[in-house]
């Protein structure tokens, strides 16, 4: 009978193995507890809360935060302003990064360099906070959605990262027999070279999506009107400013008030604005790996 | 190259230049536009002549930042913010990537990836929300935990000395599981056979982290520090502005919330892109300046 031996490590090894993943546990639970104690007080009752008896799980099970907060009408136009903001403003996005990505990664193309340049001096220098608010103002675009939606139109650092995707991932044979074939640029672009970065455009969507999602400082300069105001905006005022919206309290006793409801609401609040990243994130986790990869190595 | 055959090239990329037509044209009217705009930092801004009509003031704003009282604790807060982060931050992802390098694929090491990951998508709003109910006296979770222990019990948000530490270290919870995914990038490109030579030879696991991993992360490791160095000035407006408080002012306000709170609240303009200004030249500088000693000192630079 054929045994194969495994060669034993050497004892230092084991233990600095143990070590290690004592230190990672300890890591990542130092990051999963706040997260998880966040979620079980906004499911506890506001007194279990207020005195401190919340630890990990929820004490007094009670959704009436959440309910809530689906009263308040700030609230929910937050929310619906955030997903307009973030869809229109992805797309612009995306459009703009591939636009200018793949004609920089065309090595034909004279001018190129000069583009390029144009773009990289951008990442070192830039007009600053107030040439740009008045170029904004200018352009008669303070107070409207186009505010949140032009001034940053692509990072350059995803410029880059798709341009090397489109350079070093997509064959240059495939290029040339399609325009053996009478491919020109356009329909290259539409038909062969979109098809073959599926994966890094689903990343370069959820960083803007994110970016999107999370921002409130375009906000807080541009938008003066209540009905514009996104998610986070409102959510500053709220948690931070702590200026509760009337109608949240409104279904509320006295006693609960009292007792500390509005920091269970806070809590509350904190959910409900993680929880289209979160549902979005485990299945574009991957990809955002991949994406970080390719910039960071190829570029 | 002959201008004919330059010629001919642009010709037959000419649907290369349509596409790139819109995305040109946004850099020049948001970025280069701007850019200019900074112009009004030498001049006197007057709302109704605009930018271009505005009379020249030479560098009065400059001179008013430099003897203005604020100006010293100001660079001194913008410094001292950075720095603390840069050499709290730096270190955590690489010391996580090289520590998750040993572990072999598989349900733990997931979970710990895709758990130090996912605070980075949490919004800044929400983030400095989470770190003042944390804090908050009496109900706050850390609270709690001091008087647990017997140690007295503060205001820690509107405590000026600990508001630096508050900043940093809530940002090395955030971002050291994100930030370590590049080094863990760099780490997978090694290639096999060093390992099993290595292991050949005799070398334990530590020696192997020593002198195969480290010298593998140099390279990246230089260009992200040349980044954050030449950065070392822009420190991040979003959470700080939210973190301030009338209480921790005085050590919590850096350049940029000031030039926020002088321009936009403010309306003075051209003060406070003076002060947007000395604080870009300044970055670039330390970049330009950076860059050159890591490219002396080593083969890797930015350019």
């Amino acid at each position: 009978m054929l045994r194969t031996q495994k060669i034993k490590e050497p004892i230092g090894d084991r233990v600095l193995l143990a070590i290690i993943c004592i230190i990672l546990a300890a890591i990542t639970l130092s990051v999963l507890y706040p997260l998880l104690y966040i979620l079980s007080s906004s499911l506890s009752g506001p007194n279990a809360v207020v005195s401190g008896k919340v630890w990990l799980f929820p004490v007094d099970f009670s959704l009436k935060a959440y309910k809530s907060i689906f009263h308040s009408t700030q609230l929910m136009m937050g929310y619906y302003n955030s997903i307009i903001y973030t869809v229109v403003g992805t797309l612009i996005n995306v459009a703009f990064t591939v636009m200018i990505a793949f004609p920089l990664s065309q090595r034909g193309m004279p001018g190129r360099k000069i583009i390029m340049l144009l773009m990289m001096i951008t990442m070192f220098f830039d007009g600053g906070l107030i040439p740009t608010y008045l170029l904004v103002k200018q352009l008669h675009m303070l107070d409207t959605r186009w505010a949140l939606w032009l001034p940053g139109a692509f990072s350059v650092f995803q410029v880059i990262i798709a341009r090397t995707f489109f350079q070093t991932s997509i064959p240059a044979e495939l290029q040339e027999a399609a325009q053996i074939d009478g491919c020109r640029d356009f329909r290259y672009l539409i038909s062969v070279a979109l098809p073959l970065s599926k994966p890094i455009l689903a990343v370069m969507t959820l960083m803007y999506a994110v970016g999107h999602w999370n921002a409130y400082f375009d906000a807080l300069i541009y938008l003066r009107s209540e009905h514009l105001f996104p998610l986070q905006y409102v959510l500053r005022n709220m948690l931070i400013l702590n200026a509760a919206d009337p109608a949240m309290l409104a279904g509320t006793t006295q006693k609960l008030r009292d007792q500390g409801f509005e920091q269970v609401l806070k809590y509350a609040l904190i959910v409900v604005a993680c929880i289209p990243v979160l549902i979005m994130y485990p299945f574009v986790q991957k990809h955002f790996v991949k994406g970080v990869m390719i910039g960071s190595l190829k570029g | 190259m002959p201008v004919a055959q330059t010629w001919t090239r642009m010709k037959r990329s000419w649907e290369l230049y349509v596409i790139v037509l819109l995305p040109v044209l946004y850099l020049i009217i948001f970025k280069y536009i701007p850019m200019f705009g900074v112009s009004i930092a030498f001049k006197d801004y007057n709302v109704v002549k605009g930018i271009w009509g505005s009379p020249w003031a030479g560098f009065k704003h400059f001179e008013t930042l430099f003897h203005s009282p604020n100006f010293p604790l100001l660079i001194k807060n913008t410094l001292i913010i950075s720095f603390y982060a840069l050499i709290a931050g730096f270190p955590v992802p690489i010391i996580l990537a090289l520590a998750l390098n040993e572990v072999r694929t598989g349900f733990f090491k997931r979970s710990v990836q895709m758990i130090t990951y996912a605070p980075h998508f949490v919004s800044t709003v929400v983030m400095v929300s989470i770190i003042i109910l944390m804090l908050s006296p009496h109900v706050g979770v850390v609270a709690r935990l001091f008087s647990f222990f017997g140690m007295t019990n503060t205001n820690f948000m509107g405590e000026p000395g600990l508001f630096k530490s508050i900043y940093v270290w809530s940002g090395v919870w955030q971002e050291m599981g994100y930030g370590s995914i590049i080094y863990i990038a760099a780490l997978s490109s090694v290639d096999p056979a060093l390992y099993e030579a290595a292991r050949m030879d005799g070398a334990s696991r530590f020696k192997k982290i020593i002198h195969i991993d480290l010298p593998t992360l140099i390279p990246i490791t230089v260009i992200l520090l040349i980044l954050s160095l030449g950065s070392i000035m822009g420190v991040g407006f979003e959470k700080i502005f939210l973190m301030q408080n009338p209480l921790n002012v005085s050590t919590s306000e850096v350049i940029s919330t000031y030039v926020y709170k002088v321009g936009l609240l403010g309306a003075n303009f051209s003060f406070s892109s003076a002060v947007g200004l000395f604080n870009s030249v300044i970055n670039l500088i330390l970049l330009v300046v950076v860059n050159f000693i890591a490219r002396r000192l080593s083969d890797n630079s930015l350019w």
